[in-house]
């Protein structure tokens, strides 16, 4: 009913209707607020870090460093959502568990010396990721379980099977070579983590591009009865969508583990899961499953760290922090909520009509 | 999709059971099963009434956000806030007895109001301006953690003579058993489970005879269909957001009762807690289907494991961690199985 009112003839309603509209905005507008407040914040400088490399460093680097987790995650939470229609809230557990089986695998029992490739390591993560997705799948699509409640299974047990993994011990990476995947290469002065955010959505961009995957997936989300009448298999899709966000899950959990180079079973990836589906939200796609857009999610992912930086910046106790997040959320959707956009519309009109009876 | 299903069932309640009706039952036989194996197996501890009470005590404020979060479900919504607000209200509550000189009345006036507050915000966003519930209570909940932080960042505890008389204030029941010693000790509750008890009384009834209750069911079980049915579909999810709020503060409250301090920390997971009682008291997250006598026991049994894995001598933190969601699991798949059965069943007719 809403949209009705919106084609009115103009750029600006266009404008506001396009997906990546709030992202952007909410880009510019925290831009345009720290460049007011101190320009320095865009400054980046070249240093070296304790390893005598060079290293950038700045606020900048620092979004790019730390918003790249998220918006990996961000990439598989689109699926799950467009697919699905609802959230997977236990990423931030099963980031624990990836995290624990590749140093189980690296260093379990030993005294911080390799035992195993980091590229082994990392595969059998992936595959172990994958095998939780693919429970969460199986519950969501088999089982018809709504996704919160499925997911909410693993988000209560995922620590604790992490803490079981290792045998609650926590085992520490010695190795210098572990450090760079959430680091820096030696001679690269761009945090790697943010590297392999780029080859996730270059991939997932590929694929999108390569197969139906995109298609299907929105189909099914649009209407899952209607997309199996259509000869989609509705149950594979959502559960593969499982199957991606487990491999995001898997990323996440080699960067998060290579950042310490240890492991806090309950400290870590903590509320990453929130900050995901936030930034589901905030790239403007529709919670309740159906149309998505990848990059607007990996955009909204980095806006969250740009927010969240911005407010450290500004001496705001990460305890605190949140209370200042929310209040942007809350801003963020009431703009864009249908009703409020309708009002606007309206508003628009009103004075339309004004000028033209002037 | 089962929501709606539901809806049509409800109408004809005379007709088999009702699926929310076989849900509960479910759940009864479990705990009862669970409570009864607990009693033969581990013996002693079971069998004393003040092991049920403590069950009770420990677990009031649990059992008043579970039967908000039920409400809300019920419609079709979600509050994943009342955890933050628990927090944010015995905090809030710490600081007034404690540092604003503050008496037992203004703080019980200062967890209504955040808990009000909270509901009317939330109620608003979700119902009239049609954000997904899910959206804003997440930001609620960031909103309240934060917040709690903000008003006092140290956990400490109270010192407030008048509330520690009200904390310490123990009801005796008429029955108990004998001690170690071998005299008869009188079971006891704390207020909160007496207010806790009182709220799933009344929003029993408000649930099963009152128009706004079924009103509840009608709008989580088809919202286009209440809709033509003159329900004033607004109003009924605001009032279920307004509730889910309230009761949130009125559980922070008595969750300060029972534990005496404020804490960032305090609360922590609760939200996720009361989802889950929710959902093994057979109250279904498409709405419509759900019932508060059912959460009631949800949030028992969810005590009784964390006893009997305690008392086993799991006491390793993962253990409750990883029992809870393998009975999440068990209740979840038996819940879909039973969905799908009455679905074919309807498909038949």
């Amino acid at each position: 009913m809403a949209e009705k009112k919106l084609n009115s003839p103009g750029g600006i309603s266009r404008l506001f209707r396009m997906q990546m509209f709030i992202p952007i905005v909410a880009l510019i507008i925290l831009a345009v607020f720290n460049l007011i407040l101190d320009p320095g914040f865009f400054s980046i400088t070249m240093g070296t870090n304790s390893a005598g490399d060079p290293v950038l460093s700045g606020y900048l680097i620092t979004i790019l460093d730390n918003g790249s987790e998220v918006a990996i995650l961000a990439i598989g939470m689109t699926l799950v959502t467009a697919a699905c229609g609802g959230q997977d809230i236990s990423v931030g557990a099963t980031t624990a568990i990836a995290g624990s089986v590749i140093l189980r695998i690296l260093v379990g029992g030993g005294d911080g010396e390799l035992q195993a490739p980091i590229i082994v390591a990392f595969l059998v993560a992936c595959i172990v990721s994958m095998l939780f997705g693919a429970f969460n799948g199986v519950l969501v699509s088999i089982f018809n379980i709504q996704p919160m409640v499925a997911t909410l299974i693993l988000y209560t047990a995922g620590r604790s099977i992490a803490a079981w993994i290792n045998n609650n011990e926590l085992p520490i990476v010695t190795d210098p070579s572990y450090t760079y995947f959430g680091g820096f290469i030696p001679g690269i002065p761009i945090p790697t983590p943010f590297f392999i955010a780029a080859i996730c959505v270059i991939v997932i961009m590929l694929v999108l591009k390569f197969t139906n995957l995109g298609l299907y997936t929105q189909a099914v989300g649009i209407n899952a009865s209607s997309s199996r009448l259509n000869g989609i298999n509705p149950t594979f899709i959502k559960f593969l969508s499982f199957v991606i966000l487990g491999l995001c899950v898997a990323v996440v959990g080699l960067i998060k583990t290579s950042r310490i180079s240890t492991i806090n079973y309950s400290v870590i990836a903590k509320d990453i899961e929130m900050d995901a589906i936030l930034a589901v939200a905030l790239g403007g796609n529709a919670l309740s499953g159906g149309k998505f857009n990848i990059m607007s999610s990996v955009l909204g992912a980095y806006v969250i760290q740009f927010l969240t930086t911005t407010l450290y910046k500004l001496q705001v106790s990460s305890d605190a922090l949140p209370a200042y997040k929310a209040v942007v959320v809350i801003v963020l959707v009431v703009i864009s909520a249908p009703a409020v956009k309708a009002k606007f519309a309206s508003i628009g009109k009103k004075m339309r009509a004004r000028k033209e009876a002037a | 999709m089962a929501g709606k299903g539901n809806a049509e069932s409800k109408a004809m309640p005379k007709r088999g059971m009702t699926d929310s009706n076989k849900l509960l039952l479910i759940t009864i036989i479990v705990f009862v099963a669970m409570y009864a194996g607990a009693m033969i197996f581990l013996g002693e501890g079971f069998l004393k009434v003040q092991t049920f009470c403590n069950l009770l005590n420990n677990n009031a404020a649990l059992i008043i956000t579970a039967c908000g979060l039920s409400i809300v479900m019920i419609t079709g919504g979600i509050d994943i806030s009342v955890g933050g607000v628990v927090a944010l209200v015995s905090m809030s509550c710490a600081v007034n007895l404690d540092y604003l000189n503050g008496n037992i009345f203004t703080s019980i006036m200062v967890a209504l109001g955040i808990g009000l507050a909270f509901g009317i915000v939330q109620g608003f966003l979700v119902a009239y301006l049609d954000i997904q519930p899910f959206i804003v209570s997440l930001a609620g909940m960031f909103f309240a953690r934060g917040m709690t932080t903000i008003v006092h960042s140290q956990p400490f505890n109270v010192a407030n003579e008048a509330f520690q008389a009200l904390k310490n204030t123990r009801i005796k029941l008429p029955f108990g058993s004998v001690n170690a010693k071998g005299v008869f000790v009188n079971a006891y509750v704390e207020i909160g489970v007496v207010v806790a008890i009182a709220i799933v009384v009344i929003l029993f009834c408000v649930l099963r005879w009152m128009k706004l209750g079924r009103s509840f069911y009608a709008v989580g079980g088809n919202q286009q269909s209440a809709l033509m049915l003159g329900i004033n579909v607004k109003r009924t999810r605001f009032i279920a957001q307004l509730l889910s709020g309230l009761l949130a503060g009125i559980a922070g409250y008595v969750y300060f009762m029972h534990v005496g301090s404020g804490s960032p920390s305090h609360a922590s997971g609760m939200e996720m807690n009361a989802i889950a009682t929710s959902i093994i008291g057979g109250t279904l997250l498409t709405g419509g289907v759900g019932n508060i006598f059912g959460t009631f026991l949800g949030v028992l049994s969810l005590g009784l494991i964390q006893n009997i894995v305690s008392s086993i001598g799991l006491d390793q933190a993962w253990w409750t961690g990883i029992t809870v969601a393998a009975m999440l699991c068990l209740f979840l798949v038996i819940q879909s199985v039973i969905m799908a059965q009455s679905r074919k069943k309807k498909a038949a007719v």
